[in-house]
């Protein structure tokens, strides 16, 4: 059985249809890219499918459970966890606290634990202090962990909301144009570590990318989505080879 | 490693804080056990006690949550008249001890209760309806407990919200709740040591949430409520945690400030009040408990120091609230006081400098490999 299995995903605000007839397939332990034009409604899927937007028409199944128009509490709980398009961190939190927010329904205890401060709620801090730090390595983040999350600069904001969302112990990664405002070297060094998480954590990766040098690079199968509509699927070579593609991108002849 | 360093620094900054009460605990003892005592400054004591705990569990909604909620004064006066009301009642017949804790706990509760029902349906919104709402519920429970006669006589207990004679209670009724007048005849309570137990008690119940797993989740949805969302936090949940604990405390200081004069009427517990406190914690630094401590001791004695002054009291005030705005905000005082802080210290001043020079370093080298990437080199080479 697929990790997600998405049915004929459909949203309209009022009388536009945002997206409609969106069908995708996630395994485990595979990276996916989701292309297209700026408003083709890439980023709308995925408020969709974390739970951001209810949608109106279709289904969502992650591990065979229905989690269509679920809260985002919940979808996050179930295990999807995003990034987003323009940075979101808990901007006057430390590194390391980012992450641990991010671990908050796997490690638990209750309020009481934390205000008495009895063994509990230390042997779990101490538990959590552990897991983000190795997280942090990772990235290469734990030398900044009691560092503002906004002190950071940008490619390392970019790595930690990556690391917060891996700290919720996700089955499917959601980011949203991960590589935006990056320089060359910057993209290189991320496509490694997308790759480096997606094999040492063994989950699915699913990736908005407008560097198509990135997607076609790491993404082993691409959707590519216009107006709404996915006009074409596959690996890096049929999608760059389809005609309606190319069209979408360079505009073409509607011939 | 890094971690241990700041498990440290926060200690620290928590143990300064409760020094703080304990010293200034034990400098209000010293002086009054010399007799020094002024008796104007006596009677501030509670009133002090009780700002601070208002300012302290403000600071929780304001700083911590970044709600604003103009109604604070309300939960005290809910604290208060149920604690109250209790305590010249049932408490009457009870040892003194045993009333007073029993009195504290219901106005805890009570302002709790009164949280919940505020806090419910307002907290499920996001924007700043929290500030309408407060500020409209603190004017009713103002007006309504204004209203409210209840008295007691053989046949049992009568109340109304009209006035004392449609209560209609027998010759050997006796009323509880006067209206406007409030709780008469309450058998004054003021002990300072009681205040400061109290005080570190919100202290220790804050702080630690604060730094707790649900602490986190608090001022993650302070710096944003959409990623909080989407990393698992129930918004509502947590809003509520932090509203209904300050509203708590806040009875709990209601109490304890009522229990100093021997009439309790609500007019006390207004607008004003709460925008006094407000400024406590906006001064002292939102999110800063410690400011909002210091804050709250200023400017509960300042406004009596200045009596003297007569009609320039507000005056000077306000010079005062301005003046004290610029020594906590202003950057050039800010810095200023940094230095200062650090020629004292000396040794710690060392341990800052290379943490800076690290930090300053770490930029350099960011900065030298984001040229090196954008191929910035050219232009170093132009200009040799």
């Amino acid at each position: 059985m697929a990790l997600l299995e998405v049915t004929n995903l459909g949203i309209s605000f009022g009388g536009l249809q945002a997206v409609a007839g969106f069908d995708m397939t996630i395994e485990k332990g595979h990276l996916y890219g989701l292309i297209g034009p700026n408003g083709a409604g890439k980023t709308t899927a995925f408020n969709m499918l974390t739970g951001m937007y209810a949608p109106s028409e279709g289904n969502i199944r992650l591990d065979g459970v229905d989690i269509t128009g679920k809260s985002p509490e919940f979808i996050c709980k179930s295990g999807v966890a995003r990034t987003f398009q323009n940075i979101r961190l808990f901007k006057a939190m430390t590194v390391l606290d980012n992450v641990k927010v991010g671990m908050h329904n796997r490690v638990e205890y209750n309020v009481w634990h934390g205000i008495f401060r009895d063994r509990v709620f230390r042997e779990k801090e101490h538990d959590m202090n552990k897991k983000a730090m190795n997280l942090l390595k990772v990235f290469g983040l734990d030398e900044r962990a009691e560092y503002a999350a906004s002190q950071l600069p940008y490619g390392e904001q970019r790595k930690l909301e990556i690391c917060r969302a891996l700290a919720s112990d996700p089955k499917l990664l959601l980011l949203d144009e991960p590589a935006a405002g990056m320089n060359p070297n910057e993209t290189q060094e991320l496509m490694e570590t997308v790759r480096k998480v997606r094999d040492d954590f063994g989950i699915a990766i699913l990736l908005i990318e407008h560097d198509m040098k990135f997607v076609m690079g790491i993404c082993e199968d691409i959707t590519v989505l216009e107006y709404g509509r996915i006009i074409a699927h596959g690996d890096a070579e049929t999608v760059s080879n389809d005609p309606r593609v190319i069209a979408a991108y360079l505009g073409g002849d509607d011939d | 490693m890094a971690n241990n360093k700041k498990m440290k620094k926060t200690t620290r900054s928590n143990l300064l804080m409760f020094g703080f009460v304990i010293v200034f605990w034990a400098v209000i003892q010293v002086v009054s056990l010399t007799g020094h005592m002024t008796s104007k400054l006596n009677g501030l004591l509670i009133p002090v006690c009780a700002y601070i705990i208002m300012a302290i569990s403000l600071n929780l909604v304001v700083g911590f949550l970044g709600e604003l909620s103009l109604g604070h004064a309300a939960f005290m006066s809910a604290g208060a008249f149920a604690g109250i009301f209790f305590y010249t009642t049932v408490g009457a017949t009870l040892p003194k001890a045993a009333a007073l804790v029993i009195s504290f706990i219901l106005g805890g509760a009570a302002a709790g209760l009164f949280g919940i029902l505020v806090g419910v349906p307002v907290l499920r919104l996001s924007g700043d309806y929290l500030a309408i709402v407060t500020l409209a519920s603190g004017e009713i429970l103002k007006n309504v407990l204004s209203a409210l006669y209840i008295g007691k006589d053989s046949t049992g207990i009568h109340f109304s919200l009209k006035d004392q004679f449609s209560l209609g209670l027998k010759p050997d009724g006796k009323m509880l709740i006067k209206g406007a007048m409030g709780i008469p005849g309450i058998q004054k309570f003021s002990n300072f040591t009681v205040g400061v137990i109290l005080i570190l008690i919100t202290l220790a119940f804050i702080v630690n949430l604060k730094n707790s797993r649900a602490g986190r989740a608090i001022t993650a949805i302070r710096d944003d409520e959409i990623a909080a969302r989407a990393t698992g936090l129930n918004l509502t949940h947590y809003k509520l945690l932090a509203f209904v604990s300050a509203a708590v405390f806040a009875g709990i200081a209601g109490v304890l400030y009522a229990l100093n004069y021997s009439t309790l009427v609500a007019d006390k517990f207004d607008y004003n009040l709460s925008i006094n406190v407000l400024v406590m914690v906006v001064l002292g630094g939102m999110g800063n408990i410690f400011g909002g401590m210091i804050a709250a001791i200023l400017l509960t004695i300042l406004p009596e120091m200045l009596r003297g002054f007569s009609q320039y009291r507000m005056f000077i005030y306000s010079i005062v609230l301005i003046v004290m705005m610029l020594f906590n905000q202003a950057p050039a005082l800010v810095a200023w006081r940094q230095r200062l802080v650090s020629k004292v210290k000396g040794e710690d001043r060392k341990a800052e400098e290379k943490v800076e020079t690290a930090d300053a370093s770490y930029f350099e080298e960011m900065k030298s490999k984001s040229n090196e990437k954008t191929g910035n080199e050219e232009s170093v080479k132009e200009e040799k």
